[in-house]
């Protein structure tokens, strides 16, 4: 399936793209992180596991067992820091 | 629990004032604390307390006086709107209150600006208190800003804190914003 993948803050500086459209056989997105990170790069570097990193599905926070869908928005970013 | 109808005019003049003012508004332009609860609280006579939390840009953060020379603030256009309006929807089911309005500013900001408004009207001060200090607690740790501070030493990315997410916990909401 084909999802959208926006970055944001110092993530998205990392990899250099603030969104990118990617075709994906993951099923969750902790398996969608895990393809991601698998593309080595600034990707495998800001996403690795021990890393700080949240995610959003559907611009709704989400957790890594959230289960993607044909069409998603996915989000990659680090802990939110506004107030 | 007591329900009570409100006259036709008090009604319609509240649905006015839900058009004229949008609980939530992200922007670069400044706000006026004065305007923002005159409109707030307009032809709302329920009310009886308003209460405002005002964040600003420090000049230093983890370090020395005067280091941080400026702020850029990052957010996420959408799921920033819908994180806010769903806090918002989550503090009227827990408290007993009149109106809310949220800013909060994106961009380029220095020391000394205004970052944030969260002003809470209700009947009593009780409710608005609690109900001020929920949303700025959820707002730290749940909606997708970022800040980037500039110093002499360059830029660097504002780390979350620990504690935000413990203000968050005493309302019984499981944050995990700090891995």
């Amino acid at each position: 399936m084909r999802v959208t993948i926006k970055y944001f803050a110092s993530i998205r500086e990392a990899i250099g793209v603030s969104s990118e459209s990617v075709e994906t056989r993951a099923a969750t997105l902790a398996a969608l992180r895990d393809e991601l990170i698998a593309t080595g790069g600034g990707r495998g570097e800001s996403l690795a596991h021990g890393q700080a990193v949240r995610m959003a599905l559907n611009q709704v926070m989400s957790d890594e067992s959230a289960m993607l869908i044909e069409g998603a928005e996915v989000a990659f970013f680090p802990p939110v820091t506004g107030g | 629990m007591h329900f009570f109808r409100l006259s036709r005019a008090a009604e319609r003049s509240m649905e006015i004032n839900a058009f004229a003012s949008p609980r939530v508004s992200i922007r670069a332009d400044d706000f006026d604390v004065s305007t923002e609860v005159e409109m707030l609280r307009a032809r709302d006579p329920r009310v009886g307390a308003v209460c405002c939390f005002v964040g600003t840009v420090r000049d230093r953060n983890a370090g020395q006086p005067g280091e941080v020379s400026s702020m850029e603030l990052e957010h996420y256009p959408g799921m920033t709107e819908k994180a806010l309006e769903a806090m918002i929807d989550e503090a009227r089911r827990r408290f007993d209150i009149c109106g809310v309005r949220v800013i909060h500013r994106i961009g380029l900001l220095k020391p000394l600006d205004q970052i944030v408004l969260v002003a809470v009207t209700s009947a009593q001060r009780g409710q608005s208190f609690q109900a001020c200090e929920f949303l700025m607690d959820y707002l730290k740790t749940q909606a997708p800003f970022w800040k980037k501070e500039q110093t002499p030493e360059g830029e660097r990315w504002v780390d979350a804190r620990v504690t935000d997410d413990a203000a968050l916990a005493r309302w019984g909401i499981k944050a995990s914003n700090v891995d």
